[in-house]
């Protein structure tokens, strides 16, 4: 048993030289990858300095021309923020990422975003096929069967929601009723997260 | 001597590549280099897990070891964290969750209807006193959740756990509730959770406590939309009453529906799953006449609490870089812990006498199915039989011998192992269930090795997870308890009764969203409305391919009167349930009788991660019932 110890020990030193990374950031490093994103505004924009940072969000996944479970959620999100009203910006941020940045520009995107409404505090997004691809199997945005996942019309419809600071995060089904999600996000708006914000 | 964190014994060089791989993988994480083809492109495979998998570890370590390649669509590996340090088994006790400790009163006095300006949260007055149940009740108890600081392992650090204190004992499990038919009681839960700053990575500190299987009325039963926040309340009234006491069986009720084993969990909604991981679960054993936890009376069952013991089993995920526990907060699917732990402890050890014991099985998930065998290392041809008494925690009709029994999340089994046969041996309680992600154990043909060869839903004696070693003393002892082989107990209530309605519920994924009926869980929307002291069946249809989903109704049991339209093969199966297993493509038919009580209630799946998920739904009773057929 002595050798273990001595094993055990031996591996905590190498350690010894990296502090263990806070809770925050360990989060930040498994789901968060940093990755450059231009708006329907064609602002370009980092994914966790951004977007995510200090912030309660929304954040799913979409394309232009998806014609199976898009337009439902993205209706559905249109009332979301008609619900949050003047939340939407300042308090609440809501993203919503092409699967498609190969043909959704950053004009596709302003028309998608003028048709749906979306006002400052909701940002549609594209960026690298590659990064958005990154970002989509961090985020956890896949099925299991590689098959299924392969499949665009069967792409994940929830909406991730959280408070970053806070590390609250939860989702629920993108087309569940408009004002059980506002409801939802609620729980995680939390007057704790100006002074989290400020420490990691 | 070394060990791999299933607690197989390595050699020192396996050991030390081991440690090796682990580094590897923390630091081609911090690299952000987290796919497959990274690794190859880098060269890097070989020196991670893949070698492991070609040393000849078995083909769960293999999985866990492609963990780190998060994100990857694979129905064949986990999907998600990295996996846990590595932990010494077998050399920390069993521990015991104590005895819950009432309290000569509460202050503020328990009130009928919620007291609001004390802070008290409840959805509705109680029901029990205006059928005649005293109140106050002449039990009550002080539970408060709170934080906890306790060791999982000797090898890991001190955890921050979320459990609960009765004012006498604090843990996580939290204590356990011995109860008795004919004696209500009132537990006022109180949330003393730490600020939402100090969450330590997940956890909402947002609690409602539900009493799983318990025949409870809707206000007392820990609905999910019942939540409360720090600082606030709730008292919650169990009348601990056989159901039948205010319809078909009055005024006692039928005792062929007497429950003994149930627990206690969180059920937040949509944050279920982080907080039951965190710690917040508990016991609530149910005694009466029969089963009187008493080995010289009743049905003289293994004696409470020296040879009536109970376990609750979790999976569980330890940061390879700190060692604390870890959580993946953004899965669908459901999340697979590589540390087994059982009563709060990894891989313990419990001193057994040579005689017969009733063991009360939990699996507390979030998303793991178990398949309990008895292990013999020393002797891995050897069948090692042990009885089953109880399904869901309502004893059989009979005990029914078995070498294995299977359940999923929330459920239980109390089984009988008789220790006489191994009198001074070691022998180990084996889950031999292959499941590599959240979809459930692996179908057949399903998935294959690195070499091609089809992975087997069971796996050899001794190739499992080993989850707690018994050490069977070698001096004979006396055991009054009765041989399981001759018992008969309670008759299963009457299925022979015309439904008033049959309802159909497809249990779906659509696009990743978990749905009932095409439905999503939401607190303000009751599906359907099932009249008060009716008989229903239910068909749960499971429609999402290859994933088996634990599906739990609260309020009334069930009897399965068919799978796929047979009647359940399995013979424990012919049995009272509260969670039916719902394996891919089959139909399942349920019996209720829905007595007794008003109010709201939810049919979920009991996979945490699916439940938190909106696999869901509310639905309640009430004086007249609807008839909607598909809810």
């Amino acid at each position: 048993m002595a050798s273990f110890a001595g094993g055990l020990l031996a591996a905590g030193k190498a350690e010894a030289a990296a502090p263990a990374p806070s809770a925050r950031q360990r989060i930040r490093n498994l789901y968060f990858p940093n990755i450059v994103l231009q708006t329907q505004d064609d602002k370009e924009v980092r994914f966790y300095d951004d977007l995510v940072k200090d912030k309660v969000v929304t954040i799913n996944f979409f394309y232009a021309q998806c014609q199976a479970v898009c337009p439902l959620v993205m209706a559905n999100l249109a009332k979301v923020q008609q619900l949050l009203g003047d939340r939407v910006g300042r308090d609440i941020f809501m993203n919503s990422i092409s699967l498609r940045s190969d043909v959704d520009s950053t004009a596709v995107l302003k028309q998608y975003a003028d048709a749906h409404g979306a006002r400052p505090g909701w940002s549609l997004l594209r960026g690298d096929p590659k990064d958005v691809e990154h970002l989509r199997r961090s985020l956890g945005f896949t099925n299991p069967d590689p098959r299924v996942d392969k499949d665009l019309e069967q792409h994940i419809g929830n909406v991730r929601y959280g408070n970053e600071p806070l590390m609250l995060w939860a989702a629920c089904p993108g087309q569940a009723r408009a004002e059980w999600i506002a409801e939802s996000l609620s729980w995680v708006i939390r007057p704790e997260a100006k002074a989290a914000a400020t420490t990691t | 001597m070394y060990y791999n964190s299933l607690g197989e014994k390595v050699s020192r060089r396996r050991y030390r590549e081991m440690l090796e791989a682990a580094k590897n993988r923390r630091e081609l994480i911090a690299a952000g280099l987290t796919s497959r083809r990274d690794l190859v492109k880098m060269g890097l495979l070989t020196t991670g897990g893949l070698l492991v998998a070609k040393s000849g570890l078995s083909t769960r370590a293999w999985a866990q070891s492609q963990q780190f390649q998060q994100g990857t669509p694979n129905l064949c590996a986990g999907a998600g964290l990295p996996a846990s340090p590595t932990t010494r088994p077998f050399i920390v006790p069993l521990p015991i969750m104590p005895i819950a400790q009432t309290v000569m009163s509460l202050n503020p006095a328990p009130t009928i209807a919620p007291n609001t300006a004390a802070g008290e949260v409840r959805a509705a007055p109680h029901q029990a006193p205006a059928l005649g149940f005293p109140f106050p009740p002449p039990r009550l108890y002080s539970f408060t959740q709170k934080a906890l600081q306790v060791s999982q392992s000797p090898d890991l650090p001190v955890q921050t756990v979320w459990g609960f204190t009765d004012g006498f004992h604090s843990g996580s499990p939290g204590p356990t509730y011995v109860a008795h038919y004919g004696v209500p009681q009132l537990t006022r839960n109180r949330n003393a959770l730490p600020p939402v700053t100090q969450n330590g990575g997940f956890g909402l500190p947002s609690v409602t406590t539900h009493l799983h299987n318990a025949h409870n009325p809707s206000e007392s039963d820990g609905n999910p939309c019942d939540f409360y926040e720090i600082g606030q309340f709730c008292d919650q009234y169990y009348p601990n009453v056989l159901a039948g006491f205010n319809s078909d069986h009055k005024p006692t009720g039928d005792i062929n529906e007497s429950l003994s084993t149930l627990w206690y969990h969180d059920h937040r909604v949509d944050f279920t799953s982080q907080n039951t991981y965190k710690g917040l679960v508990g016991y609530y054993l149910l005694f009466n006449d029969h089963d009187t936890g008493n080995e010289t009376t009743g049905f003289r069952l293994p004696s409470f609490p020296q040879f009536d013991v109970p376990l609750v089993f979790a999976d569980k995920v330890y940061d390879p870089t700190d060692g604390h526990l870890a959580f993946d907060l953004f899965s669908l699917d459901g999340i697979m812990g590589d540390k087994f732990l059982v009563n709060g402890q990894v891989q313990p050890f419990f001193n057994v006498q040579p005689r017969r014991y009733r063991f009360r099985l939990l699996d507390t998930g979030p998303s793991r199915f178990y398949e309990f065998y008895l292990t013999d290392l020393k002797n891995l041809g050897a069948a090692n039989p042990f009885y089953v008494i109880a399904n869901d925690g309502n004893l059989l009709p009979a005990p029914v011998q078995v070498e294995s029994v299977r359940i999923g999340v929330a459920e239980r089994v109390d089984i009988i192992i008789d220790f006489s046969a191994f009198a001074g041996k070691t022998v180990y309680l084996e889950n031999r269930l292959n499941q590599l992600n959240g979809m459930g154990p692996i179908n057949a043909g399903q998935c294959t090795d690195a070499n091609g060869n089809p992975l087997p839903t069971i796996l050899a004696a001794g190739q499992g997870n080993l989850l707690m070693q018994f050490r069977v003393s070698g001096t004979a002892v006396q055991d009054n308890s009765a041989n399981p082989a001759t018992q008969t107990f309670y008759q299963l209530p009457s299925t022979n009764v015309t439904p008033r309605i049959t309802r159909t519920f497809k249990f779906d994924r659509l696009n990743g969203q978990w749905s009932v009926n095409g439905q999503f869980m939401d607190c303000h929307t009751m599906r359907f409305q099932v009249q008060q002291n009716s008989v229903e069946n239910w068909i749960l249809s499971n429609a999402t391919g290859d994933w088996t989903h634990p599906v739990h109704i609260h309020l009334e049991e069930h009897q399965i009167l068919s799978r796929n339209r047979q009647p359940p093969s399995l013979a424990i199966e012919r049995s009272r349930k509260d969670v039916t297993q719902l394996p891919p493509g089959e139909r399942v038919l349920l019996f209720f009788r829905f007595r007794d009580w008003l109010g709201k209630y939810p049919i979920h799946c009991h996979n945490v991660v699916h439940e938190d998920h909106a696999m869901m739904g509310l639905w309640h009773v009430q004086a007249v019932g609807d008839d909607v057929l598909v809810p």
